[in-house]
């Protein structure tokens, strides 16, 4: 159905696999009659013939049809087919059918996308269903609870023998869990491949719980970690600028920090004797006043490093409170190469590393300001 | 008893359906023992194969995998209190002893017999053998049991629509099972488990373990006997696993003996 939709555009494209990327193709800027009338025909079709059985042949054969609508789109374009890589096939159907569409959802498309394999056929030429918990309605989500369950009576076997031997030992070690998380209900339907209810999701996290808790739920260990997710740690996310060492030897780090509309630039020196230069003028110059001063400072006195270096800062745009933020995030980012671990992470904690992430909000119309109203009459 | 004459009429239609396609009308099983068919020539397959375990009335020897001795040791006799008793069960008990209800055994080994020979043939036919409990202490035991014999189970939650909305909830052209095996009647508020109720509405024979609370009359072959022990339910998983391997191992055997195959599936099972 979708192939013969192609063959009016064969003799421009050969066969392209995915449906989706057909029609689209298809409804593209070369608006040649017979194309349109086509598709108008197949839509009727479609609909006559009912949803596509996704089996395991259909599938073989649309990869096959791409990978000849492939090598057919390489020689057009002159090019190699046998190393026609996908990104080659993205930049030839963009030069091909150029799309002025926003959203590049909607602009054609030249890709095979599988869908889960939920959508193919449970069942055999015969009728008999492929898994035997099929009645159930939700079949991986059962199996997998059946699965566990097996396992934890497993264990439990395991347990008894040990006590009859008399080698059940209780400091069996336990599964590192703090640095990952349970799979998520939607992480978990990604998994099964099925929608599971909230009430399905608790008894499994329950089920799993348990057989952790037995004292040889160890043994299990690969295929609990299966359903945990990795947590990404807070603090080794900040990359810490490299120390370079420049003509005299001396070690110095640069990095930069924002705040509002303030971009700033800071190249903190070590074996210095704590000089603040600014845009070129010194610092006392620069900030006259005391609080912006403060907040340059901030950062070395809390390390208790303040004679030790250098700084020679830039800085530009907005205005003086919001530029000393920005200097004084550059600094404390500079300070990081220079600190232990555990420095670093009381910076983070005492909020230094943070961005502010506060900018003016917008004027509304029908208001005074971002959320100043117009005075209130009541008459 | 006129219930289960008329499932095996339309069964013996059902199956009808599956047989090549050279003959039209099907099989009508007046009594188990003999069988008219109306066409002069009948198919070689057919009678060697379907027909000729109808021949004998205990073709897979079902009698011999289990005695009264047997149900007794497992505890199939015990029921419940004399409370609990269901005004239907009163034909299948024996007595009632310090208040426990006593269930006939020699009316559950006729029973359990009658049952496992209609598995035997389903199996035989290559059916589809649901086995339905809703028991939490025994749902894995099902679940193995179904797996061993490579037919399906259903230990969970019953959604409403699972046999009379099919279609819509699996996708059309599904195949329901063939049979409904309920190693347990009740469901976990001891009401009838729904599955009785929308079997008989698709004309699917059901086999099911009536305890003396339970109520038997929508159930096609009842066993009345014990569902609440785990030596009980062991022992009946055992009985079915073994018939349902029987009767498939049989029907390799007598594929092989005669020569022949299965005809390619006409598909006419869905209708």
């Amino acid at each position: 159905m979708a192939a013969s939709c192609v063959r009016t555009v064969g003799s421009l494209l050969g066969k392209c696999g995915n449906c989706s990327s057909n029609i689209n193709t298809v409804t593209s800027q070369l608006s040649r009659r017979q194309i349109c009338v086509s598709t108008a025909l197949l839509k009727k079709n479609l609909a006559a013939a009912g949803p596509e059985k996704f089996t395991v042949e259909f599938i073989q054969k649309q990869v096959e049809e791409f990978d000849i609508g492939k090598r057919h789109l390489a020689n057009m374009m002159g090019e190699d087919p046998e190393n026609f890589t996908q990104e080659d096939i993205d930049r030839s159907i963009a030069y091909l059918f150029p799309s002025g569409l926003f959203e590049k959802k909607a602009r054609p498309l030249m890709k095979l996308i599988f869908f889960p394999l939920h959508e193919a056929v449970q069942w055999g030429a015969d009728g008999r269903p492929f898994h035997f918990l099929f009645y159930t309605g939700k079949q991986s989500y059962y199996s997998l609870m059946h699965e566990l369950y097996g396992k934890i009576l497993n264990i439990e076997k395991h347990q008894d023998r040990l006590r009859a031997k008399g080698l059940f030992s209780q400091d069996a070690k336990a599964i590192a869990l703090d640095t990952s998380r349970w799979f998520t209900k939607e992480e978990l339907e990604v998994l099964l491949v099925e929608t599971i209810s909230s009430h399905n999701y608790d008894r499994f996290i329950q089920l799993i719980e348990r057989l952790l808790s037995m004292p040889y739920g160890n043994m299990e260990e690969e295929f609990v970690l299966q359903y945990r997710r990795p947590l990404e740690a807070q603090s080794k996310k900040q990359s810490v600028p490299v120390p370079e060492r420049d003509d005299k030897g001396v070690a110095f780090s640069t990095s930069d920090g924002r705040r509002k509309t303030s971009n700033s630039s800071v190249v903190l020196r070590d074996g210095g004797s704590g000089r603040i230069t600014v845009n070129g003028q010194e610092y006392l110059q620069y900030f006259p006043v005391l609080q912006d001063r403060e907040q340059l400072m901030f950062p070395l006195q809390f390390v208790d490093l303040l004679g030790r270096f250098d700084l020679e800062c830039t800085v530009s745009g907005g205005g003086r409170s919001s530029q000393a933020g920005a200097l004084r995030l550059a600094i404390s980012r500079a300070l990081l190469s220079f600190l232990s671990e555990g420095e670093q992470e009381t910076m983070r904690q005492a909020g230094l590393l943070t961005p502010d992430p506060r900018v003016r909000e917008r004027k509304k119309p029908g208001q005074e300001g971002a959320r100043r109203k117009f005075t209130w009459k009541k008459r | 008893m006129a219930a289960r004459a008329l499932t095996r009429g339309l069964l013996g239609l059902r199956h009808s359906r599956t047989v090549t396609l050279t003959y039209s009308s099907g099989h009508h099983y007046a009594t188990a023992t003999s069988v008219e068919s109306p066409q002069p020539q009948v198919d070689e397959y057919t009678d060697k194969i379907l027909n000729q375990p109808l021949q004998k009335p205990d073709f897979f020897r079902v009698s011999e995998l289990f005695s009264l001795k047997d149900l007794f040791d497992a505890r199939v006799h015990l029921g419940h209190k004399k409370g609990c008793r269901h005004r239907l069960m009163e034909p299948y008990l024996y007595g009632c002893r310090l208040n426990h209800d006593i269930i006939d055994l020699d009316q559950t080994v006729e029973h359990l017999q009658l049952a496992l020979n209609f598995t035997a043939h389903v199996a035989y036919r290559g059916g589809i053998i649901l086995f339905v409990s809703r028991r939490r202490q025994f749902s894995h035991l099902v679940e193995c049991t179904a797996k061993d014999c490579e037919e399906y189970a259903h230990t969970r939650y019953w959604q409403g629509g699972l046999l009379t909305n099919a279609n819509i909830q699996y996708g059309s052209g599904v195949r329901l099972p063939d049979l409904i095996i309920f190693l347990s009647t009740l469901n976990n508020v001891f009401q009838q488990h729904v599955g009785i109720r929308d079997a008989a509405k698709m004309n699917i024979p059901t086999v099911g373990v009536v305890d003396s609370n339970c109520n038997p009359s929508l159930v096609t072959y009842p066993i009345p006997g014990n569902d609440d022990t785990p030596v009980t339910m062991e022992l009946y998983c055992r009985l079915f696993k073994m018939t349902i391997n029987r009767a498939k191992d049989k029907r390799k055997q007598m594929e092989i003996l005669h020569g022949l195959s299965a005809p390619s599936t006409p598909s006419s099972w869905h209708e």
